[in-house]
């Protein structure tokens, strides 16, 4: 389609702003460490499992050192000498430890126990690149479906049921299955361990989860003859565990937004922003796509007033994955067909502002989320809504389309409401294939000033945000409409200050062999 | 005697002709697509009281699924008169109507505090009654002037939500449950009423739950004073709430 009207100055001076926040927060907060960082570079080296208590190692030995006081120091360098003390593993380390049996303290040999930390994360970081180099690799020998790729919601509660029904999905047309979690799993402060076959609204994440769904998707992807993609959460108090996690069972999308947990599960501002920037570099490093969540402030605030929020937000999301080595194809920034459907030439609003996001970010991998909030009991104007948000994918050229369920208001999907909504995007994405190299928007029209408008919005916002900062933004509800505070919400008390001469082998490892070496 | 019973009314569903009953159900069965499969969606239609089935649309859908649709003719009926149905019995008001009568009745703002209870993220449905902006154009609580509107978002305690409207001297506590996956719901809302009973508070507040699945019935049956479904805004809450407060200062 022939593109909108916009002024490149005036994105560029968005991102500008966007860039300067993002790094004014990154600065606030590099001096800092959390308790499931620690607990992610942990799992990295390769501690797993529960005690007696179901209480899983990786935080039984995390407040250990906490109790010690001396978690500030990093945990790596204290199991790796113990490691090295003991001539054993660091799983033994960790157990050893649970059962009493064991006090850590600081290195004796400092130096020799960096250089084993330094070891074991290079061997995790070769086990989690073999994971990447063998998706392209399948990527490359099965292929892949065209974009919009289709993506779609499994949520059992129950992970063999789960797979049953992503399998069959894959088998009517699905690219990327989504494992939603379950209800709550965002403010547990561990993650479960094992198999789960009982989840509410969803099913727990868990490394063992991911495991069983990758190999069903492979299979069925084989069978198939397309790769299938597998999304979970990483998101709410453990986001770098569940990027571990993800990283090392391969997994191929995160949903991993830098402030959602903020404003929508309550989550500390300082505990999201460093949880955040190390999640996102393990995603980096590990060849996975990101999703933001823009989609959700227009749950809260009007889809038409708010449209620039979404938009400034996305761009403070892309500098933030920037500072954590994602490049813009790992990038699935995420914005919403929620207008309201009774409002005049709504649908217009929609396309100018899913071509707006195309434009400014060209090379993104962007997410287009379906209607949640205007959706009814009425099935029969739901799969209308669905048609009418199928059509503005196709025509504005998004990369991953969550598909809407006619009856989202009602329950979690049933088999036939997935079956009936791939039918439905692939009878929109057939028939329009090409519609957006055919039309043209009217220059200077309706739908090129309400983009040109949102520019504008989102322009003037990040300058406010910049002037303030944005934990204060924030602070003033200015996403979402939801108020938090830099020292409320959950999980601060698992911020911890570094010590100078805190040492943790990933950092380097993934900041500098990400993307770039891949 | 006068016979004060109201006349029959029996109905049954409506396609072109009055009584004929035609309606359409659809279903997937947990089997591969077949003659057999087809033949016994057509049978279990029947079951359901559907005569003269007929699968007008049988698709596979892999893995050993497969989707139908089918239309038949009801054979049951129901007297509308014989029904009984429990709804709040109050007069919805609009905001002016329910902060008039409020300062009238109260004479000072009505304190309602709301949450999504326990392990429910869904704010939806609380933001729309509650926040100022509401929804579909019906201003929420919050811009009710007697009114004092405080929203604690989603998955919040019970035992916080009540501590909290200790606190702040509650006259109405108004939880969300959006998720009703294997019941939860049922255990979250009988948790939160059982809390309010310890604590001697249950015949101080008046306790209302909503949520797409919540119907007035089930709200009382959990011990609530009042229970609300989807197609639900700001004023009908409201209007309950006052003339709630009303009938028991009465009382």
């Amino acid at each position: 389609m022939s593109q909108l009207h916009l002024d490149p100055a005036q994105i560029e001076r968005a991102r500008e702003s966007a860039r300067r926040i993002a790094r004014q927060v990154f600065d606030q907060m590099s001096p800092y460490t959390t308790t499931t960082v620690e607990r992610a570079t942990l799992r990295l080296l390769g501690i797993d499992g529960v005690d007696t208590n179901d209480v899983p190692l990786p935080n039984r030995v995390i407040s250990h050192l906490q109790e010690q006081g001396i978690l500030q120091h990093g945990a790596a360098t204290m199991v790796a000498a113990a490691m090295n003390e003991r001539g054993c593993s660091a799983q033994q380390v960790a157990q050893a430890v649970a059962d009493g049996a064991l006090t850590l303290g600081r290195a004796k040999d400092e130096a020799a126990a960096r250089r084993s930390a330094q070891a074991l994360a290079e061997a995790a970081c070769q086990r989690i690149a073999a994971q990447r180099a063998l998706r392209e690799e399948r990527i490359k020998t099965l292929g892949e479906g065209p974009t919009p790729w289709l993506y779609l919601i499994v949520a059992t509660g129950n992970i063999h049921e789960d797979v049953i029904q992503a399998r069959a999905a894959a088998e009517q047309g699905a690219d990327i299955i989504a494992v939603i979690r379950s209800t709550g799993q965002s403010l547990l402060d561990y993650v479960p361990f094992g198999a789960t076959t009982e989840g509410f609204g969803g099913t727990y994440a868990t490394q063992e989860n991911f495991r069983l769904m990758r190999a069903a998707l492979d299979e069925v992807g084989a069978k198939v003859g397309r790769y299938i993609r597998l999304t979970n959460y990483c998101s709410g108090l453990c986001m770098p565990e569940i990027a571990a996690m993800g990283a090392m069972e391969r997994l191929d999308v995160m949903l991993n937004d830098s402030m959602y947990g903020i404003i929508f599960r309550d989550i500390n501002m300082q505990r999201t922003f460093i949880d955040q920037f190390f999640s996102r570099m393990v995603n980096a490093f590990a060849g996975v796509i990101i999703n933001t969540g823009e989609d959700n402030y227009l749950t809260t605030a009007d889809a038409y007033e708010a449209a620039h929020t979404v938009l400034a937000s996305q761009l403070i999301n892309e500098q933030f994955a920037v500072l954590s080595g994602l490049t813009p194809d790992q990038m699935g920034l995420g914005h919403a067909f929620e207008i309201h459907p009774e409002l005049e030439n709504g649908f217009l609003w929609e396309l100018a502002h899913a071509q707006l996001a195309r434009q400014v970010f060209p090379d993104a991998t962007l997410k287009y989320m379906p209607p949640t909030k205007h959706m009814t009991g009425n099935i029969f104007k739901g799969q209308v809504q669905n048609t009418l948000f199928n059509v503005v994918s196709s025509v504005t050229q998004q990369n991953i389309h969550l598909l809407g369920m006619m009856t989202e208001a009602i329950h979690t999907p049933f088999i036939q409401d997935r079956f009936l909504a791939i039918q439905n995007a692939r009878y929109v994405f057939g028939t329009m294939k090409d519609l957006h190299s055919e039309i043209e928007f009217k220059r200077g029209g309706q739908i090129e000033q309400r983009a040109q408008a949102v520019l504008l919005d989102a322009e003037q916002m990040l300058a406010t945000i910049e002037a303030i900062g944005l934990p204060a933004a924030i602070s003033q509800a200015m996403f979402a409409e939801i108020a938090r505070t830099p020292s409320g919400g959950k999980g601060l008390d698992g911020v911890i200050e570094k010590s100078d001469d805190y040492y943790n082998p990933f950092l380097s490892l993934m900041l500098a062999g990400g993307a770039s070496h891949a | 005697m006068l016979d004060t019973r109201l006349p029959e009314q029996w109905v049954k569903p409506y396609g072109d002709t009055l009584d004929d009953g035609r309606m359409q159900v659809s279903f997937t069965l947990p089997v591969a697509l077949d003659e057999t499969s087809k033949e016994g969606a057509k049978r279990l239609a029947a079951l359901m009281g559907l005569e003269e089935p007929a699968v007008v649309h049988a698709e596979d859908m892999g893995q050993g699924f497969s989707f139908y649709i089918v239309y038949g003719q009801c054979k049951h009926r129901v007297d509308l008169s014989s029904l009984q149905v429990a709804k709040p019995d109050y007069e919805v008001l609009d905001k002016t109507g329910v902060d008039a009568l409020i300062q009238r009745a109260m004479g000072r703002r009505m304190v309602v505090i709301g949450a999504c209870i326990e392990t429910d993220a869904h704010t939806v449905g609380i933001d729309a009654i509650m926040n100022m902006k509401g929804f579909n154009g019906h201003k929420g609580l919050e811009s009710y002037h007697q009114i004092r509107a405080i929203n604690l978002g989603a998955q919040v305690d019970s035992e916080d939500l009540v501590a909290r409207a200790i606190e702040e001297q509650a006259d109405v506590i108004l939880v969300s449950q959006v998720v009703t996956q294997k019941n939860i719901h049922l255990d979250n809302l009988t948790k939160l009423g059982d809390l309010l009973e310890a604590e001697g508070l249950r015949d101080k507040v008046i306790l209302v739950v909503g949520g797409p699945r919540i119907s007035h019935e089930l709200a009382k049956e959990l011990g609530y004073d009042a229970g609300f479904g989807s197609k639900t805004y700001a004023e009908d809450v409201a209007s309950f709430a006052i003339h709630e407060w009303i009938h028991r200062k009465a009382a």
